[in-house]
């Protein structure tokens, strides 16, 4: 079976990111008021073929647990698609 | 002592480090990461620079190149291994050194001189130095704010595993010394079998008096006066 799968990795939210708190001053300067927090992480799609939807989901919390993210810095999430 | 120098795709400090070390006295040779044999190397050196161009996480691709799984086996050996800047960020990648590098909390990619306090003096790198002298050594990174949970500061502390912080001239570790947001201003910190080194700071770039700094000399000769006492 063929899957896509939707990865978000964030930094985990008691460490300080410096990219959110330069964007939230760039949307204040754009003109946006009322922001209160900005933080960025990234999206991730993995298309792969899996035997079934257990094995893919096996297969991508490996991915995310050993190389998509740091879990010492980040969380991740991710939802699988059948293509 | 036989240093092995391992190059990765990206890293551009790897013949600096060879030339301080030969500089030194020292016989060091490059590896290259797609290889798996360390070719009898006394001392594993990872160098600085931006392998795998920084994709993803700083050292996070490289840590699983062909020869990283060499090297951990030679650290779980008790081999001696030290990672300099991003070679730093490929350990703490892999696991083989506590704690992760973030962004510098002031958005910049900081390049200048910075003053390094040792710890102690009971390990290869910090052997050769004085813990109440200030050490004048170049850094040169965007990612170098040293994190780890609060627990785990706390065992580095009890267990004498923080190599550096970052001081003042006078030595003194106050925040304004602190270049990139490190907890604890740290700058280097080893494993818990101390075999295992990391540091932001570049003592490589510091070992030739044609440079105008010769303090990096400390550092890498701490290495081999242990090694060889």
């Amino acid at each position: 079976m063929k899957f896509i799968a939707h990865i978000n990795v964030m930094p985990q939210q008691e460490i300080l990111d410096p990219q959110g708190k330069a964007v939230k001053l760039g949307l204040k300067n754009l003109g946006i008021g009322g922001v209160e927090d900005v933080r960025i992480g990234k999206h991730i799609t993995v298309a792969f073929e899996a035997a079934n939807e257990t094995e893919a989901n096996e297969v991508i919390k490996t991915a995310c647990s050993k190389l998509l993210a740091n879990l010492i810095m980040e969380t991740f999430e991710f939802t699988l698609e059948k293509v | 002592m036989k240093f092995g120098v391992i190059v990765f795709p990206g890293s551009n400090c790897d013949d600096d480090m060879v030339y301080a070390l030969q500089g030194l006295g020292q016989e060091a040779i490059k590896l290259w990461h797609k290889d798996t044999s360390l070719q009898n190397c006394d001392c594993v050196v990872l160098p600085g620079g931006f392998s795998y161009g920084d994709y993803l996480r700083t050292g996070a691709i490289a840590r699983f190149s062909p020869i990283m799984e060499t090297v951990s086996q030679f650290a779980a050996q008790g081999g001696y291994v030290i990672g300099v800047c991003n070679g730093f960020q490929i350990l703490a990648e892999a696991g083989l050194v506590p704690g992760v590098l973030l962004r510098n909390t002031n958005q910049k990619y900081v390049c200048k001189n910075i003053y390094l306090k040792p710890y102690q003096t009971n390990t290869l790198l910090t052997q050769g130095l004085q813990t109440d002298k200030a050490y004048k050594i170049p850094i040169a990174h965007g990612e170098g704010r040293y994190y780890a949970k609060p627990e785990v500061i706390k065992e580095l502390k009890k267990n004498g595993q923080i190599l550096f912080s970052y001081c003042n001239a006078e030595g003194q570790i106050t925040e304004e010394a602190n270049p990139n947001g490190s907890m604890e201003n740290i700058a280097g910190v080893c494993n818990a079998t101390k075999n295992v080194f990391g540091m932001m700071p570049h003592p490589e770039r510091a070992a030739n008096s044609l440079l105008g700094n010769t303090d990096g000399k400390f550092i890498l000769q701490s290495i081999f006066q242990m090694a060889n006492a």
